[in-house]
């Protein structure tokens, strides 16, 4: 079992004559993931390099594929543009991995897509991956591990990509696998965010915990605070980066007053542990926290 | 990015926002004329960045002449100093002469974009010239709000309802008011802000509306496609080493500690920083070199991180996603040979390519590089090594 993908999910490419739509696209292919086609305006009736059919739209490359999901690696400019278009093609999951969109577009964008019920999630994230089946993105596969009978799982949430897969690493070196791990990005105005997915994740039957990871900025993490004390009965693990970082580097003032808290870590921190989330302060602690609520003992070093 | 005063100033002005007459200067000579050019009371306003302007004698009401000439002195050859410029002080390059006008009543307006709601908010107080977030604190409901439809933008009832918060019944002086609103709207989907505020609004005893103070931010992923801010990027107010970093696609914030930091993605970054002072050190710098980071980008890195003197050891965490393992381990050998590594460096590879980096490392075989085998031992080590 898992969330949002698995190994029926066909997924084409935006982008994918593109340097990092090309590049990725490979690497998805490799890890197994169901890449049937893939979009480059002006250059449809082609075949890609991996030998994928290529289309000049969206509508075009859906009517053809029945994909179900985009993965858009379309340049910044014109990014919210591609993920409207695969919208209206049809698709019920946009995966938008570009970085730098203008949050004005994202703003559009994500109306318009909730307007007609499609999932979005980015922009400016690592994707999704249910490990063993879907990749849809930029991450390093072999760090996952696929579930297995027995073995305990988790399913795992960040803003952060990098940081994602260290969480991943820790788990997967101590015998835990994941069911689906989701980047949902950095940026302000994004897609699918902590509390969809912590309920995605509780309706999920192979998820025995769950692992989410924070930023400072913003007030979602103190949302899903809340939100997890309400409905989430399974155990969740946190950690917020940024403890250390200098205030007021990225943010305005103003900004924190309309979201009506300061976005601090230790504010985050604070609603998440009066939620009754294992909130640890070090990063190298994430496998280690969730090892104990799981009782998975540490692996014995070889 | 942000723009001076001055330079908001302009924007609301071409949005129908009345403002004072004002003057843009970088003379004394110049700020004399400005003020002869006025004809009567003004305000002198150094143009910078940084908040505390006023605390620090760097905006000074004057009578004459003399009082001009000598404020204009005195801001144009002494740095500012305040509680946001650190102990260094910043230079002064330009003034903004204003004439003075007299206040009846201070309001607030702001359009900030709401990451919760994912729209635009308007907020309008009658409270203004002292800061919003005091209002925020001690009288919450002086402040309205009025969230804006992410295609339809700010709606005609909304503007009267706005104006009804600010508490302003007049007829001329509510459609003046609700002019200044849609202005100040205008010019934050014109320019992809991410705040633009005017504070104080003001209106005087003959009952005109004036922008007396304006401050703008705009959403750094947007300036590709606006010429006119580009143009007003002023490169003297940021930190020479950060805009040093963005040339090479770094994103790279200096701090006041003794450990170097060079990490690939802003998240594992910031948890980098976390770590160490976990483990008793103080983080010298944040550092992301990003994803699509290449051999000499990373050198740089390495550069700007040993251009602060103040550190005394290094501690790269990489978890290669896009970022290849091969290509820091490559830079970091030919950093060594370039610019030698006279600190200790901690280093910890994970992800794509991490087999032939360590391969790399261990041919290059640097006395100075310490391995780690994880991100809790790459902090124990590092933190060991300047202690």
């Amino acid at each position: 079992m898992s969330i949002l993908v698995n190994a029926d999910t066909k997924v084409i490419c935006q982008g994918i004559t593109g340097k990092a739509g090309s590049f990725h696209t490979a690497g998805c292919l490799e890890y197994g993931t169901k890449m049937v086609g893939g979009v480059s305006p002006g250059k449809g009736g082609t075949k890609s390099e991996h030998g994928l059919p290529v289309f000049n739209s969206c509508h075009d490359a859906v009517a053809a594929t029945g994909a179900d999901v985009s993965m858009v690696f379309v340049p910044a400019p014109f990014a919210a543009d591609a993920a409207m278009e695969a919208a209206d093609a049809g698709c019920s999951l946009v995966v938008l991995i570009t970085e730098g969109v203008p949050t004005a577009d994202m703003v559009k964008a994500r109306h318009y897509l909730d307007e007609k019920g499609v999932l979005l999630l980015g922009g400016n994230c690592p994707g999704v991956i249910t490990p063993g089946e879907c990749k849809i993105g930029i991450m390093p596969g072999y760090i996952h591990k696929p579930i297995e009978t027995g073995a305990k799982s988790v399913g795992i949430i960040s803003r952060s990509g990098t940081l994602t897969y260290e969480a991943v690493w820790q788990c997967t070196t101590r015998g835990i696998s994941q069911t689906t791990c989701i980047g949902i990005g950095g940026d302000p105005v994004k897609g699918l965010n902590f509390i969809e997915l912590l309920g995605m994740f509780e309706a999920d039957a192979a998820t025995d915990a769950i692992i989410m990871i924070g930023e400072i900025g913003g007030t979602d993490e103190e949302e899903a605070a809340k939100y997890i004390e309400r409905s989430i009965g399974k155990p969740v693990v946190t950690f917020i980066a940024g403890q250390t970082a200098p205030p007021g580097k990225r943010m305005g003032h103003a900004g924190a007053i309309i979201s009506g808290g300061e976005g601090t870590a230790s504010s985050k921190m604070a609603a998440l542990t009066s939620a009754g989330v294992t909130v640890v302060d070090s990063p190298a602690q994430i496998g280690h926290a969730i090892g104990e609520l799981l009782n998975v003992p540490a692996a014995q070093p070889a | 990015m942000k723009v001076h005063e001055y330079q908001a100033r302009e924007l609301l002005v071409e949005a129908g926002v009345p403002v004072p007459a004002s003057h843009v200067v970088e003379t004394v000579d110049q700020a004399v004329k400005a003020f002869d050019a006025i004809g009567g009371r003004c305000v002198v306003k150094a143009q910078v960045f940084a908040g505390g302007r006023g605390k620090a004698g760097f905006v000074k009401l004057c009578d004459d002449a003399n009082a001009v000439r000598e404020a204009a002195e005195f801001m144009l050859s002494n740095r500012m100093v305040s509680n946001q410029t650190g102990a260094e002080g910043i230079a002064v390059k330009k003034l903004l002469i204003a004439a003075a006008v007299d206040i009846e009543s201070e309001y607030y307006v702001a359009v900030v974009m709401d990451r919760a709601k994912r729209c635009p908010v308007v907020m309008v107080s009658s409270e203004g010239g002292v800061e919003i977030e005091v209002v925020a604190e001690k009288n919450p409901d002086a402040i309205h709000k009025q969230w804006l439809h992410p295609h339809l933008g700010l709606l005609g009832f909304q503007t009267q309802k706005l104006v009804a918060g600010l508490g302003i019944t007049d007829k001329a002086q509510a459609k003046a008011a609700g002019k200044v609103i849609r202005g100040l709207v205008d010019v934050f989907y014109k320019y992809d802000c991410s705040l633009a505020e005017i504070n104080p609004l003001i209106r005087t005893p003959d009952g005109e509306i004036l922008a007396i103070d304006a401050k703008m931010n705009f959403d750094d992923n947007a300036t590709f496609r606006h010429k006119r801010l580009q143009e007003m990027f002023d490169p003297s107010e940021e930190n020479a080493m950060e805009l040093r970093a963005q040339e090479h696609d770094l994103s790279y914030i200096p701090l006041d500690g003794t450990i170097g930091c060079l990490v690939n993605g802003a998240g594992l970054a910031m948890a980098t920083m976390d770590i160490i002072k976990l483990h008793g050190g103080e983080p010298a710098n944040f550092l992301d070199v990003g994803g699509s980071v290449t051999k000499e980008g990373a050198i740089e890195a390495f550069r700007i991180i040993l251009s602060d003197k103040s550190v005394k050891g290094i501690l790269v965490n990489i978890f290669g996603g896009i970022a290849k393992c091969d290509t820091i381990a490559e830079a970091l050998i030919a950093a060594a040979k370039e610019i030698g590594f006279t600190v200790p460096v901690v280093v910890r590879l994970e992800g794509t390519n991490v087999e032939r980096a360590r391969e790399l490392l261990k041919e290059a075989n640097l006395d100075v590089l310490i391995p780690a085998a994880d991100l809790e031992g790459a902090a124990e080590q590092i933190c060991k090594q300047v202690a």
